[in-house]
């Protein structure tokens, strides 16, 4: 690990101000630090700076905010699975759930895992986010099991690495930014946050050097139902190969809305939205659930060596709309 | 003059040796008391840390040794490699630093600035026609016995498939490394994480230029070795003559990649195998070609042993190895045998298969094929009432699923020599009638405190924590290392050898103060009888011993009953497989292992548990994995080299098999054997659970899918 400077604002506004008092591009933030530790350690990121977050108590918060719920970027997953103001969205507990370690679920926090940059271990054994060797893509001419099935025709072909992203997308989330420039504030639309690189420099996000995501809103929840499925190949901590999380609005039997987002299938949270669409109007059956995953799967290209990911997702999905219908008898999985 | 024979108790005489003792060493363990090499930090204690080659193969160009040297914090610099020579694999050692902290180390590592030259590297193992195309292939034999056309002509059924497993490394949790530290009159001091303590000395010492008897080996514990702790290696002499260098101690332990990359490995096999078999499933005809990597040596498992434990008449086997700019092999728990058995047993559960009979039957129709089948034949009929095997076989792929679940049964069975070999001990009795007992071995799992307590406690008729056990150290008498599962026969042979010519020594003194027929004592309860007559307690009987405590050296092998060789084991699997995800789940796993005489069921049985979880791990998720455009182990750390956690483990079931007949064996070794099944079972449960066999451990869900991709095909 090299040297870095520490910092330690006490609000919102300082964050920003020694975000960018030099180097922005070289400032990295501590949030929970369960990734961070990592990427220090095997120096896969440049850093000059750590700004520590802890000590800003707006982004801890989880309230009522307008029609909805405001949730602080450093809430933890902890905190998140405990607030009744979020019991009513189902798909976030099935994901936290399934991140298993206590240590992260303590630790870990909401922003942390909407900005994780990806487990590729191309990246993770320092050839860059693109795992690229001479211009070429490591990954599309090797060990590429983990890797993209959708969205990996340019140049990135990770998935991903965002646990929470794709059930709070289904929700609607809004997700707002702070900086680079004081009392700038950004408010968008969590799917449009992601964007996949043309480049090295692109990175996962829109952020830009010196920006940082400060909160989620997510609108109420009304009657929708929601719910996740990750396929993780073993019962520890892991990531998931396939990820979807739905959200439903039914009127009686009938599906009136619906979303249904990918992860680690794509190097973004994946909107699978023609395959929510084909569900408006039909009852939530194993027929119609399997329907959509084909379409939501059918653009879906694999790489030399995980076309077996195609099918891991489209149980994924198919498995996160029987479990929002209340129609998956748990525990039968494997 | 009284001369006890040697020899072991029959099990209902025995009031300790058999029975469920806890290791006497089980709460230092639990509670971290106990301490490893890695924990031995005396003051001024120094970090090393290494730098290793990140290609498959390269030359070093330059490093700047002086820079480093001028780190603040940093004390001394190792070079392993000097500028222009040829790293071979990625995790080759180039250099190591030590410095006052493991940051210091760092600063220093970077500042070596070490560039390399990359050379065209060669890494991929399991693709034959690649490595044939590349010129990397070594011819490791072809052998033929019997007729194999005619053979083949006359089965009932034959059968082709292609089989394999990757290989996988030791993934000690302790990684290999040691703590040196020079004494003001030049010996050294090595708290060495090792499974050969009374065999080290020597190879700090040559590289050094002192005498053995200058160097002490201290290995209290170890966080694992598995075969991988052999040697002193070349970081351990490193950290030695770093010492040496700052008059500091240096502690050097691997960090977790580079122990991963090149603290040892088990080699893969692939295999093309045809199988021609009767109407029974009797195996009459048998050709394989089979390969793999070790290494820059170009050695797969060797082809003698292939088919495994069966004994086919008529047989053509031929061997490739591949050669890779990989890290070098080393003993893998029961080396070569988990391979062979995963190429044999799945190719034979296939003909049960192809036939549609229960793969008990077809294997218990093979059983006149093996060395042992009376014992085998036992353990299948104990294991498949554990698992419940006639309830739960279904033919291969129809047992029906649940929301796409499939459940099925397989077994597998396995062979291992398992023999005692050299080891003495020192068994001292002291005049208060504690009693010691001193041996340069260790226990890599083993149970070895435990063991010798019991046998000297069973020998002198006293209770465990009247014994103490020394281990660890190599001024204790000669041990052979652990290996080979030679340990609890050797050490329990030798403190058995020694206690009974003890208290032959001990009676001598009895029947003179008390003027009786000392070849009639006994000793037990901390008493000496004269048929069912009390004479003195222990403690006064060791009294006479006056001030002198008495001392006795052990030795072992010995040709006296105590300890024998060759042992079986049938392992059987009930998994579930998710076919919508390619998910496995162990269910249950029952393993019947013999091992002749337990010395302590709770050891013993613990050994086979530990087995069967490295069986599931390198059965279901773990496997090195090549790059093989940069020539890296890409997933060399614990996110992505998959070990398995609680929940993959399922429901373990271990049967000891203990008859007469084994018994009165003798103690042979059981680290190993219990290890060898299991991929097999488990391959052959998923296999009857789907009915499509999925060709290469680890079974991860990728190979699941892909398989019934290409059944569907």
């Amino acid at each position: 690990m090299k040297p870095f400077e520490y910092a330690a604002p006490a609000n919102e506004q300082e964050a920003v101000a020694l975000m960018n008092e030099s180097s922005p591009a070289e400032s990295v933030l501590l949030a929970g630090g369960t990734d961070l530790m990592n990427l220090l350690r095997r120096e896969l990121i440049p850093v000059k700076r750590v700004v520590d977050l802890k000590h800003v108590p707006s982004l801890k918060t989880i309230e009522r905010d307008g029609a909805g719920v405001r949730i602080g970027a450093l809430a933890t997953l902890e905190q998140l699975a405990s607030d009744p103001l979020l019991a009513p969205y189902g798909s976030l507990f099935d994901v936290i759930r399934e991140i298993r370690a206590i240590q992260i679920q303590s630790n870990g926090t909401l922003g942390g895992d909407l900005c994780h940059l990806p487990n590729c271990w191309y990246f993770r054994n320092g050839h860059g986010l693109l795992g690229l060797q001479d211009g070429k893509s490591l990954v599309a001419a090797g060990d590429n099991r983990y890797h993209a099935i959708l969205g990996h025709h340019g140049l990135a072909k990770f998935v991903s690495a965002s646990r929470l992203a794709p059930g709070l997308i289904s929700w609607g989330a809004r997700i707002r930014l702070l900086g680079p420039e004081r009392e700038e504030e950004t408010l968008l639309p969590l799917e449009a946050f992601y964007r996949i690189p043309k480049s090295e420099q692109d990175g996962i996000s829109i952020l830009r050097p010196g920006q940082f995501v400060s909160h989620v809103w997510l609108p109420d929840p009304e009657e929708r139902e929601s719910a996740s499925y990750e396929v993780i190949e073993g019962a520890g901590l892991d990531y998931p190969t396939a990820a979807a999380s739905v959200c439903l609005k039914r009127q009686g039997s009938l599906v009136q809305e619906a979303s249904i987002v990918l992860g680690a299938v794509a190097p973004i949270p994946w909107n699978a939205s023609r395959a929510a669409e084909s569900l408006t109007g039909h009852p939530i059956t194993e027929q119609t659930a399997s329907d959509a995953a084909d379409i939501a799967l059918a653009g879906a290209v694999p790489l030399s060596n995980n076309a077996y990911k195609i099918r891991q997702a489209r149980t994924a999905v198919k498995r996160a709309l029987l479990r929002a219908a209340g129609l998956w008898e748990e525990g039968v999985g494997v | 003059m009284v001369d006890l024979k040697v020899g072991w108790n029959k099990p209902e005489e025995n009031s300790l040796i058999g029975t469920a003792m806890l290791r006497i060493d089980g709460y230092e363990k639990a509670t971290g008391a106990a301490k490893y090499a890695s924990d031995a930090n005396t003051a001024g204690t120094l970090y090393a840390k290494v730098l290793t080659c990140p290609h498959g193969l390269a030359k070093l160009a330059s490093i700047k040794v002086q820079d480093a040297e001028k780190v603040p914090g940093v004390e001394a610099v190792h070079l392993f490699a000097n500028v222009g020579d040829e790293l071979k694999w990625e995790g080759a050692l180039v250099a190591a630093v030590a410095a006052t902290r493991p940051e210091y180390a760092d600063d220093g590592l970077r500042a070596l600035q070490a560039m390399f030259e990359p050379l065209e590297h060669f890494v991929d193992e399991a693709d034959l026609d690649g490595a044939v195309k590349a010129n990397r292939t070594k011819d490791n034999g072809e052998k033929t016995k019997g007729d194999l056309a005619a053979a083949f002509a006359a089965a009932k059924v034959v059968h082709e498939g292609e089989y394999g497993v990757s290989t996988i490394t030791h993934m000690c949790l302790e990684p290999h490394g040691s703590h040196c530290e020079w004494t003001k009159d030049g010996n050294l001091v090595a708290n060495l994480s090792t499974q050969n303590v009374s065999g080290t000395a020597g190879q700090f010492a040559g590289p050094l230029e002192i005498e053995a008897s200058k160097v002490s080996i201290i290995c209290n514990y170890i966080g694992g070795g598995f075969g991988s702790k052999f040697a002193a290696d070349e970081w351990g002499v490193a950290a030695a003559r770093m010492a040496k260098q700052t008059g500091k101690p240096v502690r050097l332990m691997l960090d977790r990649a580079t122990e991963m990359k090149i603290g040892g490995n088990r080699p893969s096999a692939f295999a093309k195998i045809k199988v021609g078999a009767d109407a029974d499933g009797k195996i009459i005809a048998w050709e394989s070609h089979h390969w793999g990597t070790d290494g820059l040596t170009g050695n797969t498992v060797p082809i003698k042993d292939l088919p495994y434990v069966f004994q086919p008449e008529n047989v053509q086997h031929k061997a490739t190895g591949i050669i890779t700019n990989c890290g070098p092999k080393r003993a893998w728990r029961a080396p070569n045998h988990p391979q062979l058995c995963a190429l044999t047993d799945t190719a034979m559960d296939d003909i049960a298969r192809k036939l549609g009979k229960n793969s008990y039957d077809v294997f218990l129709a093979n059983l006149s094929q093996t060395p042992r089948q009376d014992v085998y034949r036992a353990e299948m009929e104990i294991a498949a009432r554990m698992i419940d095997w006639k309830a739960k076989w279904h033919p291969h792929g129809k047992g029906g699923a649940n929301n796409g679940v499939v459940r099925g049964v397989g077994m597998a069975l396995h062979t291992w020599p398992g023999v005692a070999v050299a080891a003495s001990c020192k068994v001292k009795v002291n005049p208060d009638g504690s009693v010691e007992s001193f041996a340069g071995s260790q226990d890599i799992g083993t149970g070895t405190r435990t063991v010798i307590a019991t046998v000297l406690a069973e020998t002198f008729g006293v209770e465990i924590a009247d014994v103490r056990v020394h281990i660890g150290n190599n001024s204790y008498p000669y041990s052979n290392p652990s290996g080979g599962s030679t340990t609890v026969g050797s050490v329990s042979g030798a403190n058995r050898r020694a206690g009974i010519a003890a208290l032959g020594q001990l009676f001598d003194k009895v029947a003179e103060k008390y003027k009786i027929d000392g070849s009639k004592l006994s000793a037990k309860k901390k008493t000496i009888w004269l048929g069912d007559k009390a004479v003195c307690s222990w403690k006064e009987a060791t009294a006479l011993l006056g001030i002198k405590p008495l001392e006795v050296q052990g030795e072992s092998p010995a040709d006296d009953g105590l300890t024998s060789s060759g042992v079986g084991g049938v392992q059987m699997a009930d998994v579930s497989v998710d076919t919508e995800t390619g998910k496995i789940r162990v269910n249950q796993l029952v393993a019947v292992q013999d091992c002749g005489l337990v010395i302590c069921l709770e050891t013993a049985k613990s050994q086979v548990y530990g087995a069967l979880i490295m069986g599931i791990a390198y059965a279901l998720s773990e496997e090195r994995i090549m790059d093989n455009t940069t020539g890296r182990f890409i997933n060399a750390d614990l996110q992505n080299y998959k070990l398995p956690r609680i929940g993959d483990i399922g429901e373990l079931m271990v049967e000891m098999y203990r008859p007469e007949s084994e018994t009165s064996r003798g103690v042979i070794g059981l680290g190993e054997p219990p290890v060898i099944s299991t991929g097999a079972a488990i391959s052959n449960a998923v296999c009857n659970a789907l009915g499509v066999r999925v060709s290469q451990l680890p079974m991860i869900p990728k190979r699941v899918l892909d398989a019934l991709e290409g059944a569907r095909a």
